[in-house]
């Protein structure tokens, strides 16, 4: 069961990783950029947390927590940059 | 039993997780993508950690996984709040069918007495 539904997940979840790669690339303004960029790391996260369970090894769950903080700090940073504005 | 069970809490997980990026690509405006993205995606995480803890089904993992799951539902909501904020501020467009703008009354009128009530 679980053999069947690992790869079918991981390729759903890679999927939505294209997706939101296009939107990346397209994104009109910087702010839809940030949003893209924010939801790749938490794409990364669940991706490295079906990964740890379907092969046992705990340590990436390690991983998937170090990419989730600077996931975090790195959204925070790119909002202060779009409220300041581009430098005069 | 607990297989089907992560099978299910998988296949659930990446499904919302490609109904955000989805979302993400189809909707009209940052703040629509911005709400898709941000709910869907603390949802379908869920799903996967769940998954995640009953497949390894032990305490070490369950606390790793906890501690993911509890940071990514508090930082989600605070990244997107100040997200909003910032592309507000710096007058990224609306989508033209956007009805209720309710900060646009406040912006013109006193700038000083909108950041004294924003700085808390």
């Amino acid at each position: 069961m679980l053999e069947i539904a690992t790869p079918i997940a991981l390729a759903i979840l890679g999927l939505a990783f294209l997706l939101t790669v296009v939107r990346l690339v397209k994104g009109p303004t910087l702010p839809d950029r940030v949003v893209a960029m924010d939801l790749l790391g938490v794409l990364v996260v669940g991706f490295i947390v079906v990964l740890a369970g379907s092969t046992g090894v705990r340590a990436a769950l390690d991983a998937a927590i170090v990419i989730a903080l600077i996931g975090f700090v790195a959204t925070v940073a790119y909002a202060t940059y779009v409220e300041r504005g581009h430098p005069e | 039993m607990s297989e089907i069970l992560t099978a299910i809490l998988w296949l659930l997980g990446s499904v919302v997780a490609l109904l955000a990026a989805l979302g993400l690509l189809r909707m009209p405006d940052v703040f629509t993508r911005m709400q898709v993205s941000t709910k869907a995606s603390t949802l379908g995480l869920g799903c996967l950690l769940a998954g995640a803890v009953l497949q390894l089904g032990d305490l070490a993992s369950l606390i790793h996984a906890g501690s993911i799951g509890a940071f990514i539902f508090l930082t989600t909501s605070v990244s997107a709040h100040v997200i909003a904020r910032a592309s507000y501020r710096a007058e990224v467009p609306l989508w033209e069918g956007t009805l209720v703008d309710e900060r646009r009354a406040t912006k013109r009128g006193m700038p000083g007495e909108q950041s004294e009530a924003e700085g808390k």
